[in-house]
């Protein structure tokens, strides 16, 4: 059920830098048409095509009117194939090339915005492998796209790449959240590796925004361990003190822990170590391996089915939810974890990348298990997968 | 490598992964974290370190560790290591991280004085053997605490800087002289409009002055009562003698009432080990089970008032107090097996310093101690103490520890005085003889008051030490139980530490 986030179609040459807009299949007055993209499935010559951000339609414009309607109406792409999987509300960017890209879904709960593809660390099983690029241009972009976003928005993922490379601008992002969609939950993906400036937890702290959480991995007690997973000495080091600050100066903290090879067999102890030293983190997420990225190649080295890797994980879960902390287990089928910590395991993986087996059909709690990434299934996953019938 | 510097010296393809062996480079040798240790039988040593954190290490391998030879393959070195024991890294993070800790051990400390006691009357119905300080007397104006004398105490309390301040009322029979607990408490709270403290109000009590309106009042503000039970009938009636012997009924009746009125987990109670209790740790468990009881204070007898006049016929060796505690706390596990739950309160306090990062705000096992500076008491006079024991003292006429007087004395008079200075500067175990190397400092706490009494100086001599010798026993004890694993014991010992609860049997999420 993987679902379709661009398409393609005919751009008109009046299209000549890539736009955002909101998605509206019904006309709208000229004096709110200009943050919208109008979509239709035909083109009604009577239809007014003017003042909208761009239009799209599954028309197939002739040559002969392209030139006219290049010059009177908004930029435009036609020939696209279908417009199904768009619905009004939705954001959209329209480029010079044809490609119309899904930014911002309003029916999902899982929208985020990927504002760099740079990375500081590098990570044995990222599943979106860094780029060095320079980026930091499209910083107007994703100020644009925080504009067009539905206001009742209930969350809103930033993530990366490194979103804190960003430095200034990403304060200026938030800062914009904060102000655009005052009751949008902001969860942001870290290493947290630059927090360790202090003054930058402090300057993120003193945006104020009502709900703002910070996710940062931790992937283990010990500090080579987790600089041998993020493939970055000092890493550890940096990590827990930009944890420490942001703490220190109060904003929310998610530790987050991905479960493979390197991780497993410490879980116990760095739940302990989180305990101790880390007992004000908000929430701690155990997650499973997202077969994607590097963690394709990398794979014979990381891969554990989770069925080896239950005792571990039951302890550690135990250990933390037994002392009070929040703990939820990510991107894990209830088939394969122990019963005694169901609980606290979340539906966690976007529905965009979400999938079952076919066997899931059959499962009696399938309604609340979280499945598969779509990415594991075309890879590996446990052994255990079976219905549950009772 | 910066935070930063990585990102530009990026030339890594997903070929060239580093081996974990590259981050390792540079581990060779370590050096010892501080940490405190103590023999713990033949073959094994017990190590705290600052913050609480222990571990057990066999004879030789401890060492090995000290004498630095203790080799990484050794699975006991990243025990060692992410415990804080040992630093093998130029790294100061790790030192970052035990200051942190250090700084959430030692946070009982800010805000400074929090509890706050008033002893509103001496006057009492009871003449219970152990007590330090009532009177049996009708004698109104001699014993009670006037509302100008309350006023001035409650003033005083604001001037604390603590955002939460708890008022513990406190006797004789504190209910004797109910017109000025109302008063402190309409007079705080109209004072709290502006202060905006969060205000907790406790009044200990025998429950026997209770009546309808007081019952109404205490539920109209949501005040916590502490009463005594010190066992089934015939202890407590023989600890407790009043007029008619009948304190066990009475307490029992109205107990019942004051659950009613009040919720029933708004009452709780404390017992006093007497030398006839000695023989009965079981019988009291069961009756505070009987009664309903979540939680239960085990507490030996102090050194104070009649407890003290009265004499040999009251006393025991501490060693006594220990099998006492043993046993009762055996018994009070069995219930907790047999799917009651009961709390020991003086374990859940040592607990919590051993198994969790917080402290305990318990102000009577604190280092520095909490005397003045933790807590204070106003007494029916207008004299101010360090302490409940430093105003038992001076009723003995041992004035040492007074701090002044709220007619007389100002916020920085009482509270920045010379007593006080020096209470605090004495009592810090780190630097007490017999304490500064012993392995449970962490989660113990010096008394100077009660070192001045019973051996004539704040410093005081732990080898003859009653209060240390007792404080070992238990933690040695509690240590003990811990270290023989059972896992329905170390799970109880968690949810005391915690104070979390969690059910005994996971919810089942098939429907």
């Amino acid at each position: 059920m993987s679902l379709v986030l661009s398409t393609h179609g005919k751009p008109l040459p009046s299209l000549t830098r890539v736009v955002l807009g909101r998605l509206t299949s019904a006309p709208l007055d000229p004096g709110l048409r200009q943050d919208h993209i109008l979509m239709t499935a035909s083109l009604p010559c009577e239809i007014d095509l003017r003042g909208y951000c761009g239009v799209l339609t599954c028309a197939s414009i002739p040559p002969d009117q392209a030139e006219a309607l290049a010059r009177s109406a908004s930029p435009i792409i036609h020939n696209i194939a279908s417009l199904d999987h768009l619905q009004d509300g939705d954001v959209v960017s329209l480029s010079p090339t044809g490609s119309v890209r899904t930014l911002y879904r309003l029916a999902s709960p899982h929208n985020s915005i990927l504002v760099t593809e740079r990375c500081n660390s590098f990570c044995v099983m990222c599943s979106q492998p860094p780029k060095s690029i320079d980026d930091s241009a499209l910083i107007g972009r994703h100020l644009r796209l925080i504009e067009l976003i539905d206001f009742n928005t209930k969350e809103l993922g930033i993530t990366g790449g490194e979103p804190t490379l960003l430095k200034a601008d990403l304060l200026r992002l938030i800062e914009r959240c904060k102000v655009l969609l005052p009751s949008t939950a902001l969860h942001v993906l870290s290493n947290g590796r630059l927090f360790y400036y202090g003054s930058f937890a402090r300057d993120l702290a003193a945006i104020g925004h009502p709900d703002l959480m910070i996710g940062i991995p931790l992937y283990s007690d010990i500090d080579w361990e987790h600089d041998h997973v993020v493939q970055a000495a000092g890493a550890f080091d940096q990590t827990l003190v930009g944890i420490q600050n942001l703490g220190q100066y109060g904003v929310p903290v998610e530790i987050r822990v991905v479960i493979h090879q390197h991780t497993y067999k410490r879980l116990p102890n760095l739940a302990e170590f989180i305990y101790r030293n880390l007992t004000f983190a908000s929430h701690v997420a155990l997650m499973g391996l997202e077969v994607m990225g590097f963690a394709v190649p990398n794979l014979s080295e990381l891969w554990i089915d989770p069925v080896e890797y239950g005792t571990e994980l039951a302890e550690a879960t135990r250990f933390l939810a037994n002392r009070g902390m929040n703990v939820s287990i990510y991107n894990h089928q209830l088939c394969a974890v122990p019963r005694e910590i169901w609980e606290f395991c979340n539906r966690s993986i976007s529905d965009w990348k979400n999938d079952y087996l076919p066997e899931c059909e059959e499962c009696v709690v399938r309604e609340r298990c979280g499945g598969f990434f779509s990415s594991s299934l075309r890879h590996r996953h446990s052994s255990g997968i079976r219905p549950i019938r009772f | 490598m910066t935070p930063l510097e990585s990102v530009h010296s990026d030339k890594q393809k997903p070929s060239l992964f580093r081996s974990i062996g590259h981050y390792r480079q540079g581990t060779e040798g370590y050096h010892l974290l501080p940490f405190r240790f103590m023999r713990w039988s033949a073959g094994e040593v017990l190590l705290v370190n600052d913050v609480g954190e222990f571990i057990f290490l066999e004879s030789e391998r401890f060492k090995a560790f000290v004498g630095h030879r203790l080799r990484l393959a050794d699975p006991i070195y990243l025990d060692l290591k992410v415990k804080h024991f040992l630093l093998d890294s130029p790294s100061n993070v790790p030192i970052e991280l035990l200051a942190t800790k250090y700084r959430t051990k030692k946070s009982f400390l800010e805000g400074f004085a929090k509890l706050h006691l008033f002893v509103v009357t001496l006057r009492c119905d009871h003449s219970c053997h152990y007590c330090q300080v009532s009177r049996v007397s009708t004698s109104r104006s001699k014993y009670d605490m006037t509302r100008e004398t309350a006023r001035r105490a409650v003033d005083l309390m604001f001037r604390s800087p603590s955002p939460a301040l708890k008022i513990e009322f406190q006797g004789g029979e504190s209910l004797l002289n109910f017109d000025v607990i109302r008063h402190v408490l309409e007079y705080s709270q109209e004072r709290n409009v502006l202060e905006g403290r969060d205000l907790e109000y406790v009044v200990a009590t025998n429950l026997v002055p209770l009546t309808d309106e007081i019952l109404e009042f205490l539920r109209a503000h949501s005040i916590l009562l502490s009463t005594s039970l010190d066992g089934p009938e015939l202890i407590h009636n023989s600890n407790r003698p009043r007029k008619g012997n009948d304190s066990h009924a009475i307490t029992i009746r109205n107990l019942a009432r004051a659950r009613e009125a009040l919720g029933h987990d708004r009452v709780s109670a404390v017992m006093t080990t007497t030398k006839l209790s000695l023989g009965h740790p079981r019988e009291i468990v069961d009756e505070y089970v009987r009664q309903g009881f979540g939680s239960i204070f085990l507490r030996s007898i102090s050194p104070y008032g009649y407890a003290v006049r009265t004499g040999e016929a009251l006393r025991y060796e501490t060693s006594e107090f220990l099998s006492f505690y043993k046993a009762a706390l055996q018994r009070i596990i069995e219930v907790n097996r047999e799917g009651r739950d009961l709390v020991e309160v003086y374990a859940q306090i040592l607990l919590t310093k051993m198994l969790t990062p917080f402290p305990s705000f318990y102000v009577d096992l604190q280092s520095p101690a909490g005397a003045g500076i933790g807590a204070v008491a106003y007494n029916y006079d207008g004299e101010i103490y360090a302490s409940d024991e430093a105003r038992m003292l001076a009723e003995m006429g041992d004035k040492t520890f007074r701090l002044g007087n709220v007619h007389e004395n100002t916020y920085e008079d009482v509270f920045g005085g010379e007593t006080v200075r020096a209470l605090a500067a004495d009592s810090v175990l780190e630097a007490l003889p017999g304490c500064a190397d012993c392995a449970f400092l962490p989660y113990c706490g010096a008394d100077p008051i009660f070192n001045h009494r019973t051996q004539g100086d704040v410093i005081g001599h732990r080898p003859t030490s009653a209060f240390c010798s007792k404080n070992m026993g238990i933690l040695r004890h509690l240590f003990g139980l811990i270290r023989e694993g059972d896992p329905f014991i170390k799970d109880l010992f968690t949810r005391w530490a915690t104070g979390v609860r969690t059910p005994a049997t996971i919810g089942e999420i098939v429907s």
